[in-house]
This record gives C-alpha cells, sequence and structure tokens, in this order.
C-alpha cells in the first residue's frame, strides 16, 4: 500500500508541472507583449526594452520558466489589479470558503446518494426505483441558480428557516484563522455559536449545489449494484445463509462503490470549480465569484492563481480517490 | 415418478412432483415439468442431463436460491426433513441454508467475493450459521476464526492460518474451489449441493477435489446431490444417478445398474457418447439433434425428436416403469431397450 501510494504521489508531482507548464504558456501568449503593457501606450521602444529587462523578459524561455515556478514557491503569485491585494492573500481568504462549501455538499451527496442508489438498484422497477430515478432526472436537468432562488425564496425568505445567503453574520467575528476552513476553525476555538451559525449558512448553498453530484452518484450507484447483485459470489453469500442485509449493505457495496468512488471524485473536482453560480445566488465569499470578476475586469494573475489551485486541488482530490480504490480493493493495491 | 420409497430409511430429501417455469419476453419457459427423487441419509446421488436440462434449476430450486420473478414454482413439494422448502419462507430458508443444506458451484473464480479476505468471508458465514442457534451456543468472532483455520485445514489446504489473511485472487482454482467447500461444510450440513464443482477445473485437481468431497461425506455422513454432465464424476462419487431430459427425470437407478443397463435411449446415448480408453474412438457417437424449445416442449416423451426408437405412441406421455428394485425409468420402448443391451 505505501509503494502504491507513493507511486500515485510521484506521477502527481509530474502532473502538477505538466499543469504548472499550461498556465506559464498561456500567460506567454496573451497579452501580446506584457512588457509593452507594462510600459503603458505612451513608451518608446528603449522603455519597453527596459521594462523587458526589468521583468526578465529578454531571458530564454526555460529560465522564465524557472523564476516561474520559484516565484509560485515563494508565495509571490502576483498581484491583482480590481482587489489591489496580492493574489495569494485573496486565494488564502476565497479558497477555503469554497473548498468548506464543496467538501459539505459532496457530503450530502454521499450520504443521500449512496444509500438511494442502493435502494434504487434492491427494489428494480418498483415504484421506489421510480421516484428516485425522477429525483436523479430532475437534478441533472434543473439549473443550479434556478434551484438556489427557489430554495431562498421558501426556505429563507417565506418559512425563514435559513438566512438568504453570506457566510456569516455581518456582525459576527469570525475565528482565528488556523486552517482557513471557517468552520472547523470555530470549532477548534470552542466558538459552537459561530460553528451553529455557519453551518445554518452553508445548508441551502451547499443542497443547491449537490444535485447534479447528487444524481449522478445516485445512477452510477444503482447501475454498480444491479451488476453486483447479479454476480456469482453473491448467489454464494445468500446460498451460505448470510442476512441479505449484509450482503447488500458490505458484500455488494463495497465492489459497486468502487466505480461510485470515480464519479464522486470527478464531481468533486466539477464542483470546486464550477461554484460560481451558486456563490452568486447566495453571496458566497469563494473563489469562483473571485475569478469570474477577475475575468471581466481581464486581471490577468488573479485568473492563474486560480486556475492553479483549482487545478492542484482537481489532482489531490483524484490522488485521494486513488488511494481509496488501492483501500477497497486488493488487486489495485497489488498491481503496482 | 411418484412410487414407492426406494428403501425404507425416510428419505433427507424427497423432491416431489416439482414444476418451475420461467416468465420470459418470448412466453412462459416450462423449465421443470414433474421432477420426483428422493435422497437417503448419506447418500449421494449425481443429477445428469445435458446444458439446460434443469439440473442445476432443480438444485438452486432446494436451495430456494431463484429470484422470482421470473421463475415460478407451478406445482409440487421440495421436502426437507419434512419441511417443505417451497413454503418455509425466507427467514426460515436462511437459517437451513449453511446449517443444514450447503452448495458449492461451478466456477471457483467467480464465487468468491474479490474484495475481502478468505478469512473474512468464512468467519462471516459461520458467525450466519449462529444466529439459527440458542444464544448460549453461539460461537463468538474468535471462535468462528478458529473453525474457520479448522475447516481449511479440513479441505487440506496448506497454511490454514495464512489462508485467510490472503484474497480470493492470490489463490489458484483448486484452492478456492477448496476454501468454498470449507465454507459449505463449515455448518455441518446434513446435505451438500455440488453444482459441477469441477467442470472448472484442471483434471488433475478435479480429481482431487472429487476425493476430497468422498473423503468428507464419509466424515460428515453427508448426502451429496452432485449435478454434472460428466459420467466420469458420477461412477466415482456417487451412489445413485437420476438423469434428466428437457425438464424431466427420465432415469433413475443405482450407478453399477445405470452403467450395466440403461434402459433409456437418452441414457444409452450418453453412456455411448463417454470417451473410454478401451475402445476405438470411432464408436464413439453422439446424440443427434438438440433439446427442445421448452417454451413450447414437445407433446409426449419430450426425447422423441431426436429418439431412433420412437414411434406413435411416444406422443403419448411415458409410463413410469419399475425395472428393477433400484431401477425406474420414463419410456415407453424401456423394455426393448434394456434387452438389447443385456
Amino acid at each position: 500500500m505505501l509503494r502504491f501510494t507513493l507511486k500515485r504521489a510521484v506521477l502527481m508531482v509530474f502532473m502538477l508541472l505538466g499543469l504548472l507548464a499550461i498556465t506559464f504558456t498561456i500567460s506567454h501568449i496573451a497579452p501580446s507583449d506584457p512588457a509593452a503593457l507594462a510600459a503603458g501606450p505612451d513608451a518608446n521602444v528603449e522603455m519597453i526594452e527596459r521594462y523587458r529587462v526589468e521583468y526578465g523578459l529578454d531571458r530564454p524561455v526555460y529560465e522564465q520558466f524557472v523564476v516561474y515556478l520559484g516565484r509560485l514557491l515563494t508565495g509571490n503569485w502576483g498581484k491583482s489589479i480590481h482587489t489591489t491585494r496580492m493574489v495569494w492573500d485573496d486565494l488564502l481568504a476565497y479558497f477555503p470558503n469554497t473548498v468548506e462549501l464543496v467538501l459539505f455538499s459532496i457530503l450530502i451527496a454521499i450520504a443521500i446518494g449512496v444509500p438511494l442508489g442502493v435502494i434504487a438498484a434492491v427494489y428494480q422497477n418498483r415504484p421506489v426505483d421510480h421516484m428516485i430515478r425522477i429525483l436523479t432526472v430532475t437534478g441533472v436537468a434543473m439549473p443550479m441558480f434556478w434551484l438556489g432562488l427557489m430554495a431562498q425564496l421558501y426556505f429563507a425568505l417565506y418559512l425563514e428557516w435559513f438566512p438568504l445567503g453570506g457566510r456569516i453574520e455581518m456582525m459576527t467575528d469570525p475565528p482565528r484563522d488556523i486552517t482557513h476552513l471557517l468552520m472547523v476553525d470555530a470549532l477548534l476555538q470552542g466558538q459552537f455559536s459561530t460553528f451553529v451559525e455557519a453551518l445554518h449558512h452553508i445548508v441551502l448553498p451547499a443542497v443547491a449545489l449537490c444535485f447534479p453530484a447528487l444524481a449522478s452518484i445516485i445512477r452510477v450507484n444503482r447501475a454498480e449494484m444491479l451488476e453486483t447483485l447479479n454476480q456469482d459470489y453473491i448467489v454464494n453469500a445468500r446460498a451460505q445463509g448470510l442476512s441479505t442485509f449484509r450482503i447488500v449493505a458490505v458484500y455488494a457495496l463495497k465492489n459497486a462503490m468502487l466505480p461510485t468512488m470515480a464519479i464522486i471524485g470527478l464531481r468533486f473536482g466539477w464542483m470546486l470549480g464550477g461554484t460560481v453560480l451558486v456563490e452568486t445566488v447566495f453571496d458566497w465569499p469563494g473563489i469562483g465569484l473571485y475569478a469570474v470578476q477577475a475575468a471581466i475586469s481581464s486581471d490577468f494573475e488573479p485568473i492563474m492563481g486560480a486556475t492553479i489551485v483549482l487545478g492542484f486541488f482537481f489532482m489531490m482530490t483524484n490522488f485521494l480517490i486513488d488511494i481509496i480504490y488501492g483501500v477497497l480493493d486488493p488487486r489495485v493495491r497489488d498491481q503496482v | 415418478m411418484n412410487g414407492p420409497p426406494m428403501n425404507s430409511v425416510d428419505p433427507l430429501l424427497s423432491v416431489r412432483d416439482f414444476r418451475l417455469e420461467f416468465d420470459t419476453f418470448d412466453g412462459v419457459y416450462q423449465a421443470i415439468d414433474g421432477v420426483s427423487f428422493d435422497v437417503a441419509p448419506g447418500e449421494s446421488i449425481g443429477i445428469v442431463g445435458e446444458t439446460g436440462c434443469g439440473k442445476s434449476v432443480t438444485a438452486r430450486s432446494i436451495m430456494g436460491l431463484l429470484p422470482s420473478p421470473p421463475a415460478r414454482v407451478r406445482g409440487g413439494q421440495i421436502l426437507f426433513d419434512g419441511e417443505d422448502m417451497l413454503t418455509v419462507g425466507e427467514e426460515r430458508l436462511r437459517q437451513i441454508r449453511g446449517n443444514d443444506i450447503a452448495m458449492i458451484f461451478q466456477d471457483p473464480m467467480t464465487y468468491l467475493n474479490p474484495v475481502f479476505t478468505i478469512g473474512t468471508q468464512l468467519v462471516d458465514v459461520i458467525l450466519a450459521q449462529q444466529r439459527a442457534k440458542p444464544r448460549a451456543e453461539r460461537m463468538t468472532r474468535r471462535d468462528a476464526r478458529d473453525h474457520a483455520v479448522e475447516m481449511l485445514r479440513k479441505v487440506n489446504l496448506p497454511n490454514p492460518e495464512r489462508q485467510l489473511e490472503n484474497y480470493p485472487y492470490q489463490l489458484s482454482g483448486g484452492m478456492r474451489q477448496r476454501v468454498l467447500i470449507a465454507m459449505a461444510l463449515s455448518g455441518r450440513p446434513k446435505l451438500l449441493i455440488a453444482d459441477e464443482p469441477t467442470t472448472a477445473l484442471d483434471v488433475t485437481i478435479q480429481a482431487q477435489i472429487l476425493d476430497l468431497i468422498d473423503e468428507l461425506r464419509a466424515d460428515f455422513g453427508l448426502s451429496v446431490v452432485m449435478i454434472t454432465h460428466d459420467l466420469g464424476v458420477v461412477a466415482s462419487v456417487c451412489d445413485r444417478v437420476v438423469v434428466m431430459y428437457a425438464g424431466q427425470i427420465v432415469e433413475d437407478a443405482s450407478v453399477a445398474r445405470l452403467f450395466d443397463h440403461p434402459a433409456h435411449p437418452y441414457t444409452r446415448g450418453l453412456l455411448a457418447s463417454v470417451p473410454h480408453p478401451g475402445r476405438p474412438a470411432t464408436s464413439l457417437s453422439g446424440i443427434p439433434g438438440s433439446l427442445p424449445n421448452l417454451l413450447d416442449p414437445p407433446s409426449g416423451c419430450r426425447f422423441h425428436g431426436r429418439c431412433a426408437l420412437a414411434g406413435d405412441d411416444c406422443l403419448q406421455p411415458p409410463p413410469n416403469t419399475v425395472l428393477a428394485e433400484r431401477h425406474k425409468v420414463a419410456c415407453w420402448r424401456a423394455m426393448e431397450g434394456a434387452g438389447a443391451v443385456d
């Protein structure tokens, strides 16, 4: 298992280098000439050249790439024009909020999706299965922002069960940053009222965000369970007198969870980069909102920063899924 | 064949006029049509026939393992120790499985769960058996593990303790079949149903597994129902044979009697198609034609379309004839056939 993990980790380093090469290339393609841009519209050729030397743009490309990597490693990710702050600080302020939202959302999707998938498979083509199918089709077809708006209308404005939006109340002092995840920090510092408040705020956006993931988890898990339940080892388990619950919830589910894990990982990665609609509706200070605002104002450095962070977390997710695969399936583990 | 019981002992298993069909998109498939046979305590019987003749379906029906729908029981009884397996209900069936009746299957490669260790699966099965017992007699997890090791030793698996930690893919086919046998016998059942247990194995391993089953049979006082299409297997481990054709039993005889005096034309066809070291390969003959379509089975004797002796009377259901004390046959031409071989 250790060898398996190490091998995956080494692979991930290479993928990360690939990602950085891509962002580096993009930053060299556009805008056309950073030195000319930096020097301003009235600059003459001499001044542009001076900027070129100053920014190291006259050096060979591979050298610039190394400098670029060095800059990233030392936390110098450039400056945002529209927030006038360092990109690294901005990312640290916004990205954890998105992570929190997406984690919470995917946990809801797993907690509901996996059991519903199992139930749909066990009661295949019975009324329960059809009802679950309606839910999955709805989940895929319904636009997230519309769902979010409806949830706000009903649960926040009409029933007043949940706040309309935001991360916590304006007047609440956020906990000191330790992990930068607000709910975790609140718990670590024993501020339970802040934690409950944050939890209260996260429910509606997380539910709105989870629907597409929920739908695909149910569908994949149902299909895998159907296939697994037809396997010979399930017949054998029945012939040996095991209880139906144990056969379904342990013997079949562990096999069916392998492909389901893959879809969970994929969905998690997509959700990280696809929160902007929900963040807009619920006024959630996350990276989606930040990146879109940067893109609208042609603010280059934050876009690159957000791309790297999202790409990195996407890889991390896949890495984790690979590890879980290894834990679940001994054949994968020993294949290395 | 609702004849008088063959021996004076009460049978352990008694299948009586069992009928079962499957709903398919093309219609009703009449898989089992009036099958009756008994298994005495300690007796080993073989059920032989071509693929699709209903032998596996019969075996799984005894355990209540066929999903319904599409399977539908149309009549008859399957009495095990006096209880009708068709009516006892799923809860009771689950207690009977593993504790009283156990089953092993054709392909050991696919009948073990790939993502759990041998130990986990064996211990789980042993613990599941405990629920049928009063609380005071139940094994703890530790007892179950010791029992698992003991069972693996009984089936001659090397290093039983170490095998518990292994996953199925780390074992060979023969070893897996041994694990499955250990699993099946861990509850000390009275009846073992073996559904083609050696078909997927190498010839040398086949012999080892058959020897093992024979040995354990004596050891545990087991009755065995051996499902196979291999008459060699029948000859080596069975006392009696039931020959099935197209969902019906055509002949029921002791092994010696069947090999020496096969009465049904189909049985004789089967015997003639077995290669034999003493005979030239040219004398090997198959049975022409193939199994009839059971969506619309032929009237009368279901074999008449392929039978060289068939005549007009074969369009009527054949009588069950008792030829000897332990020899029954369902055929209009049974006497002629038996005479011809004698």
